[in-house]
């Protein structure tokens, strides 16, 4: 396992590649066009499919066509790109198929910015696109852990068939880190019978659809999917802990404003207060459970992000008034430094 | 005794739920007779369309998928892409192949994409209850277009065939009609060159199919057949657009 130094960006391409995706479609935009640029290069030495589509709406639908004919499919986008990608994925959660969706956040709304942000939180753990549907959200504060959310990401996506999306943000996609690729890929590729490989005159054939018109039926079927979903909180949950056993401020911060808030923890805890940190690294399964316990011991919580607030409220909602919850976030593309998140720790003091 | 007539085994035996006298079912039926005439079936994957064809998924024997509105081009290329041994073709109407596809449409045939389209011209949104469409005439009167479409207003219908025939991408373009017997010969032989050009790699091929939609257009089914002799064969010439067998120019592998 020899240590590479790579970008963000090039990592989930180079990840997603050992993870035997050999299909990728994809709309060029900032901050995330390494990850295209890398799969260009990449794909047709391996035999496998990168394609520049004409927009991020006709990406998506690629991306739900090679899913349904059974292929590890990817697509990657930043927030516009992502909207417009919705309607897509909504119809992919519909059509139960698994795939995985890579968004490199920046500011928003509308045209927004370039810069880091992550402001799209609601949009990736509440849905996106219409209906009852999930996705399941990993959010990666380094860049090897990039390379393991990425392989983890199409096993996730597979066993459950839907779809996974990798929230990250321009700084975790443009960094730079060195990074060690596991030598024996531990994944785990299923057989997908469902798949529209042609009934080859052997089978019934394979539908690949979400239109139910006996609302029964789709109640049933949603009804169901909920069901694994409720499995899936359960079982995927992950997160990070440092210092939360005696702390009395506990920060919540993911991707790259986890690090920045470790780095103000450093900083209180040298001065003598007792801060601690959880860290989600799933954004949907969220890490309840921990923060409910947490929110019992500790004096208050402080959800840091880099948005006006989006992931407080499921803070809030799992804290269930134990403690205070408060914030601290910059946003538009401006990115917190260590010794704001202290001065707001002080504040809360 | 000999079996004259019988449905194509790529067609499924349930019953169609389109109008009384609505085409659809036919292009349906010579699609599915290409299918079995090629012998194709265990390997095609068809794309129903968002319109009234959007059952399609029940209708043919073969793998199908289910596109989003206008989106079928693009679920067809993933199709493709993932698995290029198979046959793949989309069935859309105009509303989903001219408005809200267009972007699809236009750019999966410059890209010659080697999947087959059928496309059901019915000059109208039928399955939304008669809206005006891309492809509606000037004067057509429409739910939304209620004073007939005006070209101060509403513009132009768009010719898609002609459109796209000036792209090098499409190895066939044609257009046809099933208003009778031997248009609708002329369609199923049409059908069948899109669907050989795919097999031997030649790449994106396009037949439209002049459709009528007697319900919204307010007609018999008789009328309507006449209603698309007379205003929509005018407007919209039949022929082919496009044949890179007969241009000398790309050839095919
Ligand atoms: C995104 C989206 N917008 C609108 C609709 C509603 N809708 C369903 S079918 C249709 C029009 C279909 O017309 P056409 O493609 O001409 O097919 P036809 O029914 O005439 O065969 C529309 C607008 C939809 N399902 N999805
Ligand atoms: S509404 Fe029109 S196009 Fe749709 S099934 Fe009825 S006649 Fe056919
Ligand atoms: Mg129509």
């Amino acid at each position: 396992m020899d240590k590479v130094l790579m970008k963000g960006n090039e990592a989930i391409a180079e990840a997603a590649i050992r993870a035997n995706c050999k299909h990728f479609f994809g709309y060029p935009i900032t901050p995330q066009s390494e990850i295209s640029a890398y799969m260009a290069k990449k794909m047709p030495k391996i035999g496998g499919t990168f394609m520049q589509a004409e927009s991020e709406v006709a990406a998506i639908n690629m991306v739900y066509g090679a899913a349904g004919a059974g292929v590890r499919v990817m697509t990657s986008s930043s927030s516009p790109g992502i909207s417009l990608k919705a309607e897509g994925i909504s119809y992919i959660a519909g059509a139960d198929l698994p795939c995985v969706i890579i968004n490199i956040v920046r500011g928003g709304p509308g045209l927004g910015g370039i810069q880091p942000a992550q402001s799209d939180y609601f949009q990736a753990t509440k849905g996106g696109g219409h209906g009852d549907y999930r996705l399941i959200v990993l959010a990666p504060s380094s860049i090897q852990e990039i390379v393991d959310c990425t392989t983890n990401a199409f096993d996730l996506a597979d066993k459950y068939r839907m779809p996974v999306m990798i929230l990250g943000d321009g700084m975790i996609g443009q960094m730079m880190e060195p990074i060690s690729f596991p030598d024996n890929v531990d994944t785990k590729e299923i057989e997908k019978p469902w798949a529209t490989t042609g009934t080859q005159m052997k089978r019934k054939k394979n539908v690949v659809n979400s239109l139910y018109i006996d609302p029964k039926e789709l109640e049933d079927l949603v009804v169901a999917r909920y069901k694994k979903y409720d499995e899936i909180e359960k079982t995927e949950v992950k997160f990070e802990t440092e210092n939360i056993d005696d702390a009395d401020i506990v920060l919540v911060a993911y991707g790259t404003t986890a690090r920045i808030a470790t780095a103000a923890m450093r900083m209180a805890r040298a001065e003598g207060i007792k801060v601690g940190l959880i860290r989600p690294i799933t954004l949907w399964p969220f890490p309840k459970d921990i923060i409910a316990e947490t929110a019992k011991k500790c004096k208050c919580m402080i959800s840091v992000e880099m948005s006006m607030g989006q992931m407080i409220e499921d803070i809030k909602i799992a804290a269930n008034g134990a403690c205070p919850v408060e914030f601290y976030g910059r946003t538009g593309g401006m990115v917190p430094a260590p010794a704001e998140i202290l001065n707001k720790i002080k504040e809360v003091m | 005794m000999e079996t004259v007539f019988k449905k194509p085994h790529a067609l499924a035996d349930v019953p169609f739920h389109y109008c009384p006298g609505c085409t659809h079912g036919i292009i349906h039926r010579l699609v599915a007779e290409v299918i079995d005439e090629l012998g194709i079936e265990g390997k095609t994957v068809g794309v129903a369309p968002v319109g009234c064809a959007v059952f399609a998924y029940n209708y043919f024997n073969c793998d199908m998928q289910e596109a989003a509105h206008g989106r079928a081009p693009a679920v067809a290329t993933g199709i493709k892409r993932a698995n290029p041994e198979n046959i793949v073709f989309t069935y859309q109407g105009d509303g989903d192949l001219a408005a809200i596809g267009t972007a699809e449409t236009v750019h999966s045939a410059a890209r010659s994409e080697n999947i087959t389209v059928i496309f059901v011209n019915n000059a109208i949104y039928g399955m939304t209850g008669g809206q005006m469409a891309p492809t509606s005439l000037v004067g057509q009167v429409t739910q939304t277009s209620p004073y007939g479409r005006k070209v101060e207003a509403q513009g132009y219908p768009i010719r898609i065939s002609e459109m796209l025939s000036t792209l090098e991408g499409p190895s066939f373009i044609s257009r046809c009609a099933v208003d009778s017997v031997k248009h609708i010969n002329e369609c199923k032989a049409a059908i069948k060159k899109a669907f050989q050009n795919q097999i031997d790699k030649k790449g994106f091929s396009l037949v439209e199919v002049l459709s009528t939609c007697p319900t919204n257009w307010g007609l018999s089914p008789v009328e309507a057949l006449d209603w698309l002799r007379d205003n929509m064969i005018p407007h919209y010439p039949l022929g082919v657009y496009k044949d890179i067998d007969k241009e000398g120019g790309k050839d095919g592998e």
